[in-house]
């Protein structure tokens, strides 16, 4: 405090204030800024790092912090508690929630975009902008995980040898009930993801949930065999490849979607019988993209967080 | 439906087409393409923003061939078009004044999807300001938080993990208030795009029925958005972040990530509750209080920082409480300040962090000012482009941000009372600290000095030059001939 005043009482006297010295500290010659930043830079560390460190050895930093953040999730837990009693109850008459959209949604959706599975027909056909930034949400997160966690082959990393293919293969060779069973279960399982992509238009599922279970599938067969096994069909190459010409087809058909709804050009793509699997126009190719890259990026994930790489 | 008005849906196609084939190439022909796909982006946006400003008013593009309600929309209005180009030039050109920097600091193996990485962000952007849907906001919202966070731990440095670290809890904490805010707000509204939210919840509040739901709506939004953009309490993952990255990447994070989730704010605000029920709730005056706070608290660290990268990037948060204060008049003018000082800082502090980079490198690697002595003279262009960048920001005339501060202070103006008195005060002071941080850098870069000499760095960097005089020529054009811009921007706003 007498400090502060001082330092005022410098400056309003046309003295100099401790931001001016340190202009001039800046601006002075070399040998007496060298020695100066010398002596003023450590002082100036040890100043600040003194004001954390009385800060920290108080005592009173820990308990203060924790109450203050249990402080503030019962206020927003309240806050929101609140909120949702003021809210309108589920199935109520006079609320504005079933609107038109949604009624709409029940109605029509057969008759605009030929799927029986509504909803297929609004997050591929209405709303299908969301989902191509959906799909491509997943796309830049295993981008994102490849960046943090692909180890680059050069690297002469321990942890590398450890994790090397042969050493977690060996491990895997004795688990006959893990291998017996999933030669039996490997097959029904990607035969199931493969029937929810394709009757995605038609009944419950789709391309994300018939994605993730051929992912599952691979992470499996991953699991009772081993790496050697699954990269005579699995290896980085094809998650690029198959990743990268799923997202080109999606984005390429949505947009030929996009731009010829919103210029009223009308595309002769027959709607099809309503419950067969080739219906519904764009829905059926859509779909197996989707399930592309969803499987793609559950198995990338996998692999990636187990060893770093394929 | 002319043939320009496709250009939107082609911004957001073109890059995230070239997302994935980035993602499987060379790094030097993803570099090629990347770069190829933002300027071609920037001579879309000068079309679309040529092509608005002659239409007059907005126009509202089908994502398909169902409308409002049932399906997705983009809406163009002279100001989404301007903040578009804003996007593009800033991508394009710092993509080109960083490109020898990402040579060096990333790892060959990670450099494609370096620049996937930035073509899904520059998607978002684009997505971001064209979208007349909240969800797909949210949607567009998440690509840019995970493409930010790849782009900060992207270099391997040390510290750039942990910063990642703290961007993504903050940004996911917020992501999670801004989804809870839009259920709420579906919940009460059935609808998802902006004017069919607005009249339901219009109706609402004129009935007096769930005022207090809508207000809490309202507040996780905005605070959701305000911690993704780091206002200040909760800015403490912005310098690390931003310092810790390459200087590309830093500027994409400073101008193109925070600012786009701004923009959305205001398009959230205005279009879809409508500034009468915004300052109703009292929510603009929680965003004042902060945003003031920002201001002071903002310069002042960045007064104390003495590593110059990381007083440019704490002079970001002062910038980010000149954006929130206008934005918490709740009036149209200070909806268009907002936007306006949203361009005029991006295209600032875009230049900025190249820039020093630039004058580091000259200095032997170097961050901290007292270091950078004699670095304008060393490198001439950069040196210019500092002080260009410094001066904008602190509000020098003919510069860009001289416009937006005039327009803050017009807008304060007319709220009146309190509120004008202490932006009033907050602008002057601030105006003064930034003085003091820029204007001791700009003393020490062209203070000549017996151990650093004076001569022009042999070695030639036609990116960097090239296109730190860009930046440069933009910003005395953004301060000269902003009036045009402004005017746009406000009859859009006002039309919204």
């Amino acid at each position: 405090m007498k400090k502060s005043s001082e330092a005022f009482k410098n400056w309003l006297l046309s003295g100099s204030d401790p931001l001016e010295e340190e202009m001039i500290e800046t601006l002075s010659d070399d040998a007496a800024e060298e020695k100066q930043a010398e002596e003023a830079s450590p002082r100036a560390k040890k100043e600040r790092r003194s004001l954390k460190q009385y800060l920290y050895d108080s005592g009173l930093y820990r308990p203060v912090r924790i109450l203050s953040s249990v402080a503030l999730c019962v206020m927003l837990i309240v806050m929101l508690m609140a909120t949702v009693m003021d809210m309108p109850y589920f199935g109520q008459a006079d609320t504005l929630v079933d609107s038109e959209v949604s009624e709409f949604y029940v109605k029509h959706t057969l008759e605009h975009t030929g799927a029986t599975n509504i909803i297929t027909g609004i997050i591929l056909n209405f709303r299908g902008f969301d989902t191509l930034g959906e799909s491509h949400v997943l796309f830049i997160a295993v981008c994102s995980v490849i960046i943090l966690l692909k180890m680059t082959p050069k690297e002469e990393d321990p942890f590398l040898h450890v994790h090397s293919d042969d050493a977690l293969d060996r491990k895997l060779e004795k688990d006959l009930i893990l291998s017996s069973l999933s030669r039996i279960l490997f097959p029904l399982i990607l035969m199931f993801g493969v029937y929810i992509i394709l009757n995605g238009n038609i009944s419950p599922g789709g391309g994300f949930s018939g994605g993730a279970v051929i992912g599952a599938g691979l992470i499996l067969y991953l699991s009772a065999y081993g790496y050697k096994r699954i990269q005579r069909f699995f290896t980085y190459k094809t998650f690029k490849t198959v990743s990268c010409l799923a997202l080109l087809c999606y984005t390429s058909s949505k947009t030929f979607h996009f731009v010829t709804g919103a210029n009223d050009i009308h595309v002769p793509i027959s709607l099809g019988t309503p419950g067969t699997i080739f219906s519904g126009g764009l829905l059926l190719p859509l779909n197996i993209f989707v399930g592309l890259v969803v499987a793609c990026t559950m198995y990338t994930l996998y692999t990636l967080f187990r060893k770093g790489d394929f | 439906m002319d043939l320009w008005q496709n250009l939107p849906v082609a911004l957001i196609i073109l890059p995230l087409a070239c997302a994935p084939i980035c993602s499987v190439s060379k790094p030097r022909v993803s570099r090629m393409l990347s770069l190829c796909a933002s300027v071609f982006a920037v001579l879309m946006s000068a079309m679309l923003i040529l092509n608005v400003s002659s239409l007059g008013t907005s126009y509202v593009y089908k994502m398909g061939e169902y409308g409002a309600p049932f399906g997705n929309e983009l809406f163009i209005s002279g100001a989404e078009a301007s903040v578009s180009l804003m996007f593009s030039v800033v991508m394009a050109l710092s993509l080109f004044a960083g490109l020898r920097r990402i040579g060096q600091e990333i790892d060959d193996s990670r450099k494609s999807l370096f620049y996937t990485v930035c073509m899904l962000l520059l998607t978002a952007i684009q997505a971001l300001a064209f979208t007349n849907d909240i969800f797909t906001g949210f949607v567009f919202l998440e690509i840019t938080t995970i493409a930010a966070g790849a782009l900060i731990f992207v270099r391997s440095k040390e510290g750039s993990l942990f910063a990642a670290m703290r961007y993504m809890i903050m940004n996911l904490l917020g992501s999670g208030l801004f989804l809870l805010g839009i259920c709420v707000f579906y919940c009460l509204t059935g609808h998802l795009l902006f004017p069919q939210m607005k009249e339901s919840a219009l109706l609402l509040v004129e009935g007096g029925r769930y005022v207090r739901p809508i207000a809490a709506s309202i507040l996780l939004i905005t605070i959701g958005l305000a911690i993704k953009s780091a206002l200040y309490p909760f800015h403490t993952w912005l310098p690390n972040a931003y310092s810790g990255a390459t200087p590309a990447a830093s500027s994409m994070l400073s101008s193109l990530v925070s600012k786009a989730y701004i923009f959305l704010l205001i398009k959230f605000l205005v279009r879809a509750v409508g500034t009468e029920a915004f300052t109703m709730t009292g929510v603009n005056d929680v965003v004042f209080i902060y945003s003031v706070i920002a201001i002071v608290l903002g310069s002042i660290d960045a007064v104390k920082e003495h590593n110059v990268r990381r007083m440019v990037s704490y002079s970001s948060v002062a910038q980010i409480g000149y954006i929130f204060m206008a934005v918490s008049y709740g009036s149209m003018t200070g909806m268009a300040a907002a936007t306006f000082h949203i361009i005029a800082h991006s295209l600032a502090k875009a230049m900025l962090f190249p820039a020093v980079d630039r004058l580091s490198e000259v200095s032997g690697g170097n961050e901290n000012f007292r270091d950078l002595r004699g670095s304008g003279f060393r490198a001439p262009i950069a040196g210019l482009a500092f002080v260009v960048g410094a001066f904008s920001i602190t509000g020098i005339p003919f510069l860009g941000g001289f416009v937006s501060k005039i327009y803050i202070a017009t807008a304060a103006h007319d709220y009146g009372g309190w509120v004008m008195l202490i932006s009033l005060i907050a602008l002057a002071v601030s105006t003064v600290l930034n003085v003091l941080y820029f204007l001791r850098t700009v003393l020490t870069i062209y203070r000549p000095g017996e151990r650093y000499p004076l001569t022009r760095d042999p070695s030639k960097r036609p990116f960097v030059t090239g296109a730190l005089m860009l930046f440069v020529l933009l910003n005395v054009a953004l301060g000269i001939w902003g009036m045009p811009i402004m005017r746009l921007i406000e009859t859009s706003i006002m039309a919204w």
